[in-house]
């Protein structure tokens, strides 16, 4: 066995590496809570009254699950320009990834609030609550509670998924992975590296979601 | 003592898996070639006129004949191994390859870590925009936008070249980045004249015209590093083609032009 682990080549290149963590951590932070808020609206339009906003509601859910990531990014850089709308590449990707994770939650959430009981909802009209109080207080949070644990895997998804953005030339830890290796040849100490970083990012998201969890949903 | 037998055994795990993927060091090449009667080539499929598909989705292309050319020379069976210009390294680093012909142009960070045979076609890159666009230097370049093709020539010579106020949108493969140029996300590329070429061919509205040239680069043949025997034999081999002009027929057949008289040896 000959190979030489050089990792002392990539000292060079920490800058970049910490400007793609950093992007794809952004990236993340941003798409999760609009892609988070998407989910709800989503949700909510799902079960409408009105017949339109559940079709709605349904196409962008179905079109969405059903078309690979990498398109949906492909569509938005290089597809839309043909009708005029430029945008650049780290928007693009942001776009993407929150498009693409609001369809999914709004799949999750939906789960969570068809979990609530009938007779729940009907207790809080009894109350005296409005519709939009029961919505909120009695439907939503509890819901959101019993699907959290699948909605923050969904979120790390994301961030792992971000890994593509490279190929529309975003400048994520994947692209700077790519350079990198694209400078020195050390492909396997780059990769090796960026792999570390990944999980420790995977990780510490959980970890924070974690904490977010137990204090927005803590039991009195 | 059972603390350093488990450091023991997992070292010599380690070892196998590395030596599984073909992370060790090889003999001498050309008696591997020799005996297992096999050429595996690294070769451009999304590089015409060097390397692409047919209309029958065969391979087709200047690399291709040279591969072909090679494997002749060698009385070995041909076998192509479809890389993109980021991976091309990669692939022979960790012996999936036994030479890359793959429009491989050489550098100083390249000739650190493998050989070149002689040059064995001519090639340049230059900066292609739009006629609307003014460049005639690197310093109109600035606050402009460029796309290249990540890892290749044109990546490390405009990274070099490039004011602060640059933006090097890199792309994953050339094809990748014709489309970047044809939707308009980038209106100037850095790029060799084959990736300009390919994308008049296409008609498009706005044509890309040579602003600068970067750097007249001819390609080389990429193999592993001490390997005396093998790059001999290939080396042999192109003066060959290039003394009974086949090389200067594949010049005419794929560029239009033929083939330069002082391409280095």
């Amino acid at each position: 066995m000959t190979y030489q682990l050089h990792f002392e080549s990539l000292s060079g290149y920490l800058d970049v590496l910490a400007r793609g963590a950093a992007l794809t951590i952004v990236l993340t932070a941003i798409a999760t809570v609009a892609g988070l808020a998407i989910g709800v609206i989503g949700a909510a339009a799902r079960r409408s009254a009105l017949a339109p906003v559940r079709a709605l509601a349904a196409v962008y859910v179905e079109l969405i699950r059903n078309t690979p990531f990498l398109v949906q990014l492909f569509f938005i850089y290089f597809g839309l320009p043909s009708i005029g709308v430029k945008l650049t590449a780290d928007e693009a990707a942001l776009l993407a990834m929150t498009v693409n994770l609001g369809a999914y939650a709004t799949e999750i959430v939906r789960a969570g609030i068809a979990s609530i009981a009938k007779g729940q909802i009907e207790a809080g009209l009894s109350l005296g609550l409005s519709r939009r109080q029961v919505f909120l207080h009695v439907v939503l949070k509890p819901a959101l509670a019993k699907i959290y644990p699948s909605l923050t895997s969904q979120f790390i998804i994301v961030m792992l998924g971000s890994s593509v953005i490279s190929q529309i030339s975003a400048e994520d830890l994947t692209y700077a992975a790519n350079y990198i290796q694209s400078r020195n040849f050390r492909s396997f100490e780059v990769y090796f590296a960026v792999t570390a970083i990944y999980l420790v990012l995977a990780i510490a998201f959980r970890a924070l979601f974690r904490g977010i969890g137990n204090r927005v949903f803590a039991r009195r | 003592m059972p603390q350093s037998l488990t450091r023991a055994s997992l070292l010599a795990t380690v070892a196998a898996a590395l030596a599984a993927t073909g992370l060790v060091a090889r003999a001498d090449g050309l008696d591997d070639i020799t005996k297992s009667g096999v050429l595996r080539v690294a070769v451009p499929q999304d590089f015409p006129p060097f390397g692409s598909a047919g209309p029958d989705m065969t391979p087709q292309g200047y690399d291709i004949d040279m591969a072909g050319v090679i494997a002749k020379g060698l009385g070995v069976k041909l076998q192509l191994v479809p890389v993109v210009s980021a991976n091309r390294m990669p692939y022979l680093q960790t012996n999936k390859v036994d030479i890359i012909i793959s429009t491989l142009g050489k550098t100083p960070e390249r000739a650190a870590v493998i050989d070149f045979s002689a040059a064995y076609a001519p090639y340049y890159s230059a900066v292609f925009g739009p006629p609307s666009i003014v460049v005639r230097g690197p310093a109109d370049l600035a606050g402009r936008t460029i796309g290249v093709t990540r890892g290749t020539l044109e990546d490390i010579e405009v990274t070099k070249i490039a004011p602060a106020t640059l933006t090097i949108s890199r792309f994953e493969d050339n094809a990748t980045l014709i489309t970047a140029f044809l939707s308009g996300q980038v209106p100037l590329i850095a790029t060799g004249t084959p990736v300009a070429a390919a994308i008049n061919a296409k008609n498009p509205p706005v044509k890309p015209a040579k602003k600068f040239l970067l750097k007249d680069s001819p390609c080389f043949i990429g193999l592993a590093k001490n390997q005396p025997k093998l790059l001999a034999k290939i080396n042999a081999i192109i003066a060959v083609a290039k003394k009974d002009g086949e090389l200067n027929a594949m010049s005419h057949k794929w560029l239009g032009y033929p083939l330069p008289p002082d391409l280095p040896v």
